[in-house]
C-alpha cells in the first residue's frame, strides 16, 4: 500500500509556479529519494507533504488520509531539517522528547522510547549535553532521535546530510538507510547528491524546474535516463551527452542527442578519433577529458592511465551503451 | 618589541580614554562620597567634615523616605509591565502582517520624540476638564477628577507615561532577538505537535532570557533616574506624591543648594543602581542560556 500520495500537486510563490502537477506515490516502508539541483522544487515538495507550506492545487494523502488541508502537527511525520533545528537551549534529552511532552505523553512510555532512540543512535552518553556541545554527526544523531521517539510511520528528511564532511556523510548514510529499514519507516528524502540518492533509495525522483524528470529504481535512473537532463544529472562523472552528427556515428536518425556512459567508452585504435586535454587520477582509475570534432567527451579507463595531455587517441563503445534523446524535447527516444 | 614595551604601549593607547573617564566618571563619584561627609560651603564658611552627619538626617527625612518608597512603587509599576507589553508587541510586529514596518514605527515613536515635549503632551491628557482623558470619561458620565494632582493618582499618572515611553524602546531589542530565532525551530515544534502557547513557553521565552536580562537592567536604571517627566509634569507634587530619588536630589542639590546632603543622597542612590545591577547579573546569569 503507498504510503504517501501526491496527486497533481502545484504550488505558486506569487507569479511563480515552483511546482507544476506533480504526482508520485511512494510504497510503505520504502525510502524514495527527491532529487535535483537546487531550485528544482524538491524542498518545496518536502514542505507541502509535511505541511509547513500549503499547496496551490491538487492533494496530498498520507496513510490513506487526506491531509491536504491538515495542520503539521496532525499529519503524523517525523521531519529531519537541514539545519536540524535543536532547540539550543534544551538538553539531547530535553531535544528528544520536545514532541513526546508536547503531546502529553506519559511519562514512563516517554522515558522507554527515549531510552530506546538513545540506545539505537548510541546517544546515551550524551543526554545531558547541550546541542552546541556536540559535534555535526552528533546533531545529526539527536534530530534523528526527535524523528525516531515519535513512531510516526513517515519520516521527511531534508537535505540532512549536507553540513557534515565527505567521511561522516558516508557512515551517516548507511547508519539512516539501515534505520529505516529496521524501522520500518517510510521516509521521503532529499537531496542534491545523486550518490546519496542512487546508494540509499528505493525510488528516485528526478526533479527539473518544478515538474518530475524521471521516477524509478535508482537502476532504471543509471541504465535508462529518461530525458537528456536525467542523463546528464547521474552518475560520477555524468553521461556524455553531446550532438551525434559532428561525430560521424550512425544514429536512429539525424539531429539527435548521443548520450555515452563514461565507463562504456573504450580507449583504443579503433573508433572516433580524439585528443586528450586533461587526465585526473582518481586512484581505482582515471579520468581522461578528451575532445573529439570539437566537443568534449570525458572517458574512464581503468588503474592509472598513461595518456599525456596532446596525444591522439580513439574513443570506442558498444552499440548497446548509446541513448538516444531528441535534440528539442531532451526525451529518449 | 620587548614585554615591557609593548605594556608601556598599550597603556598610552589607553591613556586618553582612561584620562577622561577619570575626569568626568570617577573623580565626580569619589568627590561626591568625600562631599557627603562634609558640610555644605556657604559664603565665607568653608566645608568642615561631619562624619555621618548627613546620613542621620537623612534617616529622619520623611521627603527622603517618600522619594525612595515613591521610587520603589514607580519601579514595579513601570518594569513588569513595559517589559511584558514590549515581548507581546514585539511578537506581534515579529509576524507577517500587512503594515507591520509601520507598526514597528509607531510603536517606536515614544522612544523617537524628546521628552519633554512627551510630558508636555501628556499633560494635556490628564488636564481636568477639557484634557483627552476628561473628556472621554466625560462621555460616559464619570465625575470631573484631577489625575495629576490627586496625591492618590498622580504617581500611576506618571508610571502609565513611563510604560508608554519604554515599551516601545524594549520592543525593538525583543524584536531583534526574535529574528535570530530560526524560523525551523517553530517548524520543529509545529511537526512535533507543539501549540503556539507552548513553543512560546518552551522555546521563545527562554530563547529571549539573555535580552530580558539586558532590558531589565536598563528597565531598574531607567526607572531609577526617571526625572524629567517628573519635572516637566508634577514637580513632585502634589504634596511629595510623585517626587522620586532623583528629583529630589536635583532639587536638593540645585534648588536648595545643599549640596552636602545632595551628595549623601547621591551615594544611596549609587549604592542602590550598584546592587541592582550585581544581583541581577549573579543570578540571572545561572537561569540564562546564551548561544
Amino acid at each position: 500500500m503507498a504510503a504517501i500520495v501526491l496527486t497533481n500537486v502545484s504550488k505558486d510563490w506569487g507569479e511563480t509556479r515552483v511546482l507544476d502537477e506533480v504526482s508520485f506515490a511512494a510504497e510503505a516502508g520504502s525510502l524514495v529519494v527527491l532529487l535535483g539541483p537546487s531550485g528544482c522544487g524538491k524542498s518545496t515538495t518536502l514542505r507541502l507533504i509535511a505541511g509547513l507550506d500549503q499547496v496551490t492545487a491538487g492533494r496530498i494523502a498520507i496513510d490513506g488520509r487526506d491531509v491536504t488541508g491538515l495542520p503539521p502537527a496532525r499529519r503524523r511525520v517525523a521531519m529531519v531539517f537541514q539545519s536540524y533545528a535543536l532547540f539550543p537551549h534544551l538538553s539531547v534529552r530535553e531535544n528528544i522528547v520536545f514532541g513526546l511532552k508536547a503531546r502529553s505523553v506519559p511519562a514512563a512510555e516517554r522515558e522507554r522510547r527515549l531510552a530506546r532512540a538513545a540506545d539505537v543512535l548510541g546517544l546515551a552518553q550524551l543526554l545531558d549535553r547541550k546541542p552546541s556541545q556536540l559535534s555535526g554527526g552528533q546533531q545529526q544523531r539527536v534530530a534523528l532521535g526527535r524523528a525516531i521517539v515519535a513512531e510516526s510511520p513517515v519520516c521527511l528528511m531534508d537535505e540532512p546530510l549536507s553540513n557534515l564532511d565527505a567521511q561522516l556523510r558516508g557512515e551517516m548514510r548507511r547508519e539512516i538507510r539501515a534505520l529505516q529499514q529496521r524501522l520500518g519507516m517510510t521516509m521521503i528524502y532529499v537531496t542534491h547528491d545523486q550518490v546519496e540518492a542512487m546508494t540509499m533509495a528505493d525510488r528516485v525522483i528526478l526533479m527539473d524546474r518544478g515538474r518530475i524528470a524521471q521516477n524509478g529504481p535508482p537502476e532504471e535512473l543509471y541504465a535508462r535516463p529518461r530525458t537528456a537532463f536525467a542523463a546528464r544529472f547521474i552518475g560520477t562523472p555524468p553521461m556524455n551527452v553531446v550532438p551525434a552528427d559532428p561525430l560521424g556515428v550512425t544514429a536512429p536518425r539525424p539531429g539527435l542527442l548521443l548520450g555515452i556512459r563514461p565507463e562504456a567508452i573504450a580507449i583504443g585504435t579503433e573508433g572516433i578519433p580524439a585528443t586528450v586535454r586533461n587526465v585526473e587520477y582518481l586512484g581505482a582509475d582515471s579520468l581522461i577529458e578528451t575532445e573529439a570534432a570539437g566537443q568534449t567527451i570525458f572517458a574512464k579507463a581503468d588503474g592509472k592511465s598513461e595518456l599525456s595531455p596532446g596525444a591522439a587517441v580513439r574513443l570506442a563503445w558498444a552499440e548497446t551503451d548509446c541513448h538516444w534523446f531528441d535534440t528539442e524535447t531532451g526525451e529518449r527516444l | 618589541m620587548t614585554r615591557v614595551n609593548a605594556h608601556v604601549a598599550g597603556w598610552l593607547l589607553l591613556l586618553p580614554a582612561v584620562a577622561f573617564l577619570a575626569l568626568f566618571t570617577h573623580w565626580p563619584a569619589v568627590a561626591t562620597l568625600i562631599d557627603s561627609f562634609h558640610s555644605t560651603p556657604r559664603g565665607r564658611r568653608p566645608a568642615a567634615f561631619v562624619g555621618p552627619d548627613n546620613y542621620a538626617v537623612m534617616i529622619d527625612d520623611p521627603v527622603f523616605w517618600q522619594s525612595v518608597s515613591n521610587n520603589l512603587w514607580f519601579a514595579v509599576g513601570t518594569i513588569p509591565v513595559s517589559i511584558a507589553l514590549a515581548i507581546l508587541m514585539a511578537l506581534w510586529v515579529n509576524d507577517r502582517l500587512a503594515g507591520r514596518t509601520w507598526l514597528r514605527t509607531a510603536y517606536f515613536t515614544p522612544t523617537v520624540l524628546p521628552m519633554i515635549a512627551v510630558a508636555n503632551i501628556w499633560l494635556f491628557f490628564y488636564t481636568p476638564q477639557y484634557g483627552l482623558l476628561e473628556q472621554v470619561t466625560g462621555l460616559f458620565g464619570a465625575p470631573s477628577h484631577n489625575w495629576l494632582g490627586t496625591p492618590d493618582t498622580a504617581l500611576a499618572c506618571v508610571i502609565v507615561v513611563a510604560i508608554w515611553k519604554e515599551a516601545g524602546f524594549f520592543m525593538i531589542f525583543y524584536l531583534a532577538a526574535l529574528q535570530q530565532i530560526p524560523p525551523s525551530l517553530a517548524e520543529a515544534a509545529a511537526l512535533e505537535g507543539a501549540s503556539r502557547g507552548y513553543y512560546l513557553r518552551r522555546i521563545v521565552l527562554p530563547l529571549l532570557m539573555p535580552t530580558t536580562m539586558f532590558v531589565l537592567i536598563n528597565a531598574v536604571i531607567n526607572a531609577f533616574r526617571m526625572v524629567d517627566h517628573i519635572i516637566v509634569m508634577t514637580r513632585g507634587g502634589p504634596d511629595n506624591a510623585t517626587s522620586l530619588l532623583l528629583f529630589y536630589i536635583y532639587e536638593v542639590g540645585f534648588k536648595f543648594w545643599d549640596t552636602a546632603y545632595a551628595a549623601a543622597l547621591t551615594m544611596v542612590l549609587v549604592v542602590v543602581l550598584g546592587a541592582v545591577a550585581l544581583a541581577q547579573y549573579l543570578f540571572l546569569e545561572r537561569r540564562t542560556h546564551y548561544q
